[in-house]
């Protein structure tokens, strides 16, 4: 079963990082990915840029509409994911878990299972 | 590569592996041993023939490989290895059909997840390769590679297991490889391996060593009369419901074998859950219609199964059976049984049946209710689309 871990971050929680802790994300994202890959169960990975660098095509029924800037004003977004295929829901909690954000007060990982897949290494 | 000779080092690729891993113990060894073995035999027996004794010249060629591997691992295991070399094999058959079975029973070892012990029998197994693997589960074949040997490390140094305690789980992943190959979602794709094709082909295999077993025998009567009415199961991407689909268009010679494999281990003693599912999926295939159908018969096999194998999934279709015997008033009274069921909360299933049954009874809006939160639920997409249909559909 394939789920997608969506990291759900927070410019209020990242800001206050201090460089270390920065650091120790960042690390524990690379020692993450070795644990999920030498287990057989790591897909893919993306980061995505902040999403002040978003465009927005929007349907209007009649030509769509482009705008600059985030879909939401949210405090919330997606700031990456990993996609992973495992056995059962109950191994992607323990999978998200390990993520290092999941160690930092303030941020989440949403777990969505994937419904339909299709791509070039598929 | 032709498709005879494909078929025929498939069918021989448990055997040589069940015999080098006796022989030399080391089954990741052998595996790979084996696996080289096969591509050679799939690229000089077009080319060249068949050899008069495939088997034994797959056990030459892979032991030659083994021992290749470790002359440069280490001497002394290569001079061990010279100790074993042995001539090659047709020796006793009924060695092959042991090794074949506990091969199986050594890729469903207990310290593998499900998914590892899937991908670890296709392929030892199956003789599928990992890129094939892979393509089955649309998982790239780096993932696959990586979990295949990590399964293999951790059965490293289990021997063969005797016992048929592990029957049950090799029953259930088969049947895991079945239903991902039969309710897959994907588009058309040539390459995309037959998984339900292959669940078949090795549930045959242990229904051909173990013919007395009911379980086996029910797996594989199930998955073929199960398979039986795929052509007829979506169209255009939408799911049919078994009431609505063509049953001209069912698969008369899987409905066949089915049924006789059913008759045949039914009088033989008490009947497992597998042979009970048979049992009623048989009833199902032999009815010319919805209508036809023996319900009260179905009734009473979905309630012994609710007993003997109690199980929510279980309960939904006894609902079912229950509101075409005695109405959906019965049937909706059964279904509120499972509201507090943890095993089932939240899923799609629940609200699907309800939403059949309130439509049954009449009660279409809150019927459209229960469509609608099923369509959301579901991780199906051809099922998603039947549900948002029956949510839209007025009657």
């Amino acid at each position: 079963m394939k789920y997608l871990l969506i990291m759900q971050v927070n410019h209020e929680v990242l800001d206050a990082l201090s460089e270390d802790e920065r650091k120790l994300v960042m690390e524990g994202h690379g020692a993450f990915m070795k644990t999920v890959q030498d287990s057989g169960e790591f897909i893919l990975t993306q980061a995505l840029a902040d999403p002040a660098n978003s465009t927005v095509v929007t349907g209007t029924g009649g030509a769509p509409v482009v705008s600059d800037g985030p879909f939401l004003e949210a405090k919330e977004f997606m700031g990456g994911y990993y996609m992973i295929d495992c056995e059962s829901k109950e191994r992607a909690i323990e999978i998200a878990k390990l993520i290092p954000d999941a160690k930092v007060k303030g941020l989440s990982i949403e777990i969505r299972p994937v419904m339909y897949s299709a791509g070039a290494d598929l | 590569m032709n498709r005879e000779i494909e078929d025929l080092l498939r069918r021989l690729a448990p055997r040589v592996l069940g015999t080098l891993v006796r022989r030399h113990g080391q089954f990741e060894a052998c595996e790979d041993a084996v696996q080289e073995a096969l591509l050679a035999a799939s690229v000089q027996w077009p080319e060249q023939g068949v050899p008069s004794k495939p088997m034994g010249w797959l056990v030459t060629v892979a032991t030659r490989r083994l021992a290749d591997q470790w002359r440069s691992e280490a001497a002394r295991r290569a001079r061990e290895l010279a100790v074993s070399m042995e001539p090659a094999p047709d020796d006793d058959p009924s060695r092959d059909v042991d090794d074949t079975l506990r091969l199986l029973f050594l890729c469903c070892h207990p310290k593998l997840s499900a998914p590892s012990q899937v991908a670890l029998t296709l392929r030892a197994v199956g003789g599928l390769t990992t890129a094939q693997i892979g393509h089955a589960f649309l998982v790239p074949e780096a993932t696959m590679a990586q979990r295949i040997s990590r399964a293999k490390q951790t059965i490293k140094g289990a021997g063969l297991p005797d016992g048929p305690e592990r029957l049950p789980t090799v029953l259930q992943v088969l049947y895991l490889i079945f239903n991902e190959g039969y309710t897959a979602t994907s588009g058309p794709d040539l390459q995309r391996v037959e998984l339900a094709a292959e669940a078949i082909r090795l549930t045959r295999e242990v229904h051909r060593l173990l013919p007395e077993n009911g379980e086996v025998a029910g797996l594989l009567a199930l998955m073929l009369l199960t398979d039986a009415r795929r052509e007829s199961r979506s169209v255009d991407g939408v799911l049919v419901p078994l009431a609505e689909q063509n049953r001209d268009r069912w698969d008369r010679t899987r409905i066949k074998e089915g049924v006789e494999l059913v008759t045949g281990a039914l009088p033989k003693g008490p009947a497992g859950p597998y042979l009970m599912q048979a049992a009623i999926a048989a009833i199902h295939d032999e009815a010319p219609s919805t209508e036809e159908t023996d319900w009260t018969e179905v009734l009473i096999l979905y309630k012994i199964l609710d007993r003997t194998a109690p199980n929510p999934v279980v309960t939904l279709n006894r609902a079912i059976a229950t509101a075409m015997v005695h109405g959906p008033a019965e049937a909706l009274a059964l279904l509120a049984t499972l509201d507090d069921d943890k095993r089932i909360a939240g899923h799609y299933r629940l609200d699907a049946v309800r939403g059949h049954l309130l439509d049954l009874a009449g009660e279409h809006d809150r019927a459209r209710e229960h469509y609608q939160r099923a369509a959301r639920l579901t991780l199906s997409v051809p099922e998603r689309e039947y549900l948002l249909r029956k949510a839209a559909h007025r009657p």
